[in-house]
């Protein structure tokens, strides 16, 4: 089959690998029929994450049909033939993680967790197409996927819904909704969300479906902006004025209630200087983070405010103003999506088109051109916002 | 309910106190190197080479036809204190460490009179050779001691996990004693041959493999089980896993301690970090797979890491993508 490899820094590839098989007794094999390219993705295409391998499969938001059950799949929940979502993080429903509905920090399902547990203090959850950090799972920018305890994670698709409208289910729309979800939105809340790509945009979309009085999205390419402002969202481009004078003109110098960062490690810098100092410490590896929003936002936000972290960050920050965070009194919450908590509700709302989330596919194409959407979508060339692949 | 919990976690304490001095006085060391010949008589021959080397410095180097300048009778005095200190040691509180002191004090004086041989000036070269033919065999006595004696320092490890699992399912899982190499990465083949016996075969550094009779001394359904390897074995190895009802429904703690002889001791594990063990990481490891299989039935696989228990090994593993037939063959054999 064809599949998109990633093949060193800033370079992927379509190949010819293997077909997949299964290699548990809960596996399902499912033959893709849409796939994305998500923006954590680039941070595997740039080399931020250790543990890349020449030849790994990339992607981790993918939907197909199973065409393949192991023999200990509960055919009561999946079986040959159901249209299905692929949660990106793996769960296998057992562990006391899983119990609690923390599906992301899975205990069994990543078979690196003792190099994980090295960086990260305990293990996380296997994700596909996401390093061998996460487990070494071969992702789902492929013809065919193979998942991981397919009763416990697929979501079944029964109605006609298009491709489009659930696909970003499998991440973006239910990560941007627990970057809201856990801003814990009360009546009146500002909610300001750093970062317009697909995550913040579906972040604004939950604030707003969760009850926010006003959502504002800070990023600096206009067409993402115009993106948010075209669903009645402020805008804030980072680039013309000062983020934090345009917070509090905004809420009448009290800051924004809620912050979310769907930014992460890669932040652009407004100062030089700053941006110097993190990139320099990125290059010898004694920092591996950009954090540039999530500064920001732990600056900007109210004193008792949230700051919500959905953008991903890797190993070791540099400069994090706890001083504000602690004599201020905010509560910083964060987690890879538990994808799985989410799901019967996101699903719920983009059947009753409370939530469209193909709103943010600026790109359709073939799978066989993904090394070109990665550059059009890294580069944010040709106003580029979420492509979606098919095989 | 909060009765049961006080007493689960005071059982936890004493628990955790004896699996501190598990199995204590198993060997003591100090006392069986003092009646040890090899030791004592190492301890004489430093002490019989030290006080001439301390008294008559001129004359020993004279002896040893190396120079007479004062730095030689300097680095002669400084060699006869070390071998006094060694000799202190061996016959008053003898310990792998003084042999070791041995074995670097050779390798300095091997070095030293081979310097002196290049450097010679002819007078007493045939001394001085024979000098270093003599500490050459000192040094392999020495080493031989050293090695064979560091021997019975006992390698300790310990390691917890928790499980979604009763404590009588824990426990019934880890007393099926033929499941263990399902997930315990060095452990080939247990096979059972009585009601307390079994025979392990487990793989070792470099290629090698390891064969033991073990019998569990030890057997509380649902609280313990407890082993050690028969008289005889190749490398002497005890253990114990304990189950333990973890607070507030948290499912059942399982602690596993486990004992066992390290050939060559400080040399053997320096040995076994090359070969790329690390013991602790392995029982860490092992009880992750146990989690796996207790609560999701089998060791779960992905592309990158598809033999399972030998993930760790695999280091750069095998590219996140499928396998070929022959990839999966050998994988999933």
């Amino acid at each position: 089959m064809k599949a998109n490899c990633w093949t060193g820094r800033n370079s992927v590839e379509v190949r010819d690998v293997p077909d997949p098989s299964l290699l548990n007794s809960r596996d399902a094999v499912v033959r893709v029929t849409s796939t994305a390219i998500c923006g954590s993705d680039l941070h595997l295409l740039d080399g931020y994450v250790p543990t890349m391998q020449s030849g790994d499969i990339m992607g981790h938001e993918f939907m197909g049909e199973v065409v393949e059950v192991g023999p200990g799949v509960d055919t009561g929940r999946i079986r040959v033939g159901d249209r299905v979502v692929v949660p990106f993080p793996i769960a296998c429903g057992a562990c006391a993680s899983c119990r609690a509905e923390l599906y992301s920090c899975c205990e069994n399902t990543n078979p690196n967790a003792g190099i994980a547990e090295k960086i990260f203090g305990h293990p996380t959850a296997g994700i596909y197409g996401y390093s061998h950090l996460t487990g070494g799972f071969a992702g789902g920018q492929a013809e065919y996927a193979r998942v991981a305890f397919a009763d416990v994670n697929l979501l079944k698709i029964e109605s006609d819904l298009t491709d489009e409208q659930v696909l970003f289910l499998s991440d973006v729309l239910p990560t941007g909704w627990m970057g809201a979800d856990m801003c814990d939105i009360q009546d009146g809340d500002v909610v300001a969300v750093w970062g317009a790509g697909p995550v913040g945009q579906m972040a604004m979309d939950g604030a707003r479906v969760l009850g926010a009085e006003e959502v504002v999205a800070i990023d600096k390419e206009d067409y993402r902006l115009d993106m948010a402002a075209a669903e009645g969202y402020t805008t804030i481009d980072f680039e013309e004025v000062d983020v934090r004078s345009a917070l509090l003109e905004m809420t009448g110098g009290r800051g924004p209630d809620k912050c979310v960062d769907a930014v992460g490690l890669e932040a652009t810098h407004g100062a030089p200087h700053v941006r110097m100092y993190d990139r320099g410490k990125q290059a010898v590896r004694s920092g591996t983070e950009r954090p540039h929003a999530l500064r920001q936002a732990v600056m900007c936000c109210r004193s008792g405010g949230v700051v919500s972290v959905v953008g991903v960050y890797g190993g070791l920050m540099d400069k994090f103003p706890a001083g504000a965070w602690m004599n201020r009194s905010l509560t910083l919450r964060t987690g890879q999506c538990h994808v799985q908590r989410y799901l019967d509700r996101l699903l719920g709302l983009i059947e009753e088109g409370t939530i469209d989330p193909t709103r943010v596919i600026t790109h359709r194409m073939p799978l066989a051109e993904a090394p070109h959407a990665f550059e059009l979508f890294k580069n944010k060339q040709d106003d580029c916002e979420k492509v979606v692949l098919t095989p | 309910m909060s009765n049961a919990s006080e007493t689960g976690t005071a059982r936890h304490r004493h628990a955790r106190t004896r699996a501190v001095d598990f199995s204590p006085g198993r060997r003591d060391t100090s006392a069986a190197l003092r009646h040890d010949p090899l030791v004592r008589g190492l301890g004489l021959v430093s002490a019989v080479l030290g006080v001439p080397q301390v008294a008559r410095p001129d004359g020993v180097a004279r002896a040893l036809g190396v120079g007479n300048t004062p730095l030689h009778r300097a680095a002669t005095t400084a060699v006869g204190v070390r071998e006094l200190t060694a000799a202190a040691g061996l016959l008053g509180r003898p310990s792998p460490v003084w042999l070791w002191s041995r074995v670097g004090g050779d390798i300095t004086d091997l070095a030293m009179l081979g310097r002196a041989l290049r450097h010679h000036d002819g007078r007493g070269h045939g001394r001085t050779a024979l000098a270093t033919a003599a500490a050459a065999l000192v040094t392999a006595a020495d080493v031989y001691a050293a090695v064979t004696r560091t021997r019975s320092a006992p390698v300790r490890r310990a390691a917890a996990t928790t499980v979604a699992r009763t404590p009588q399912e824990a426990y019934g899982l880890w007393r099926d004693l033929e499941r263990l190499p399902s997930f315990m990465a060095h452990v080939d083949e247990v096979r059972v041959t009585g009601p307390r016996t079994s025979h392990w075969r487990v793989s070792a550094p470099f290629g090698g493999c390891v064969e033991w009779d073990a019998e569990i001394v030890a057997d509380e359904p649902g609280r313990r089980i407890a082993w050690c390897a028969a008289d005889g074995a190749d490398v002497d190895n005890w253990g114990e896993v304990r189950f333990t009802p973890a607070p507030g429904g948290r499912g059942t703690e399982v602690h596993v301690s486990l004992c066992h002889d390290m050939p060559a001791g400080a040399l053997g594990r320096a040995a076994a970090r090359y070969a790329g063990e690390a013991p602790a990481q392995q029982l860490d490891d092992d009880l992750r797979r146990f989690k796996q299989v207790a609560e999701t039935g089998e060791v779960v696989r992905s592309e990158g890491a598809p033999f399972g228990k030998a993930a760790r090994h695999e280091f750069p593993q095998h590219p996140a993508r499928p396998l070929t037939e022959q990839e999966l063959r050998e994988a999933l054999s």
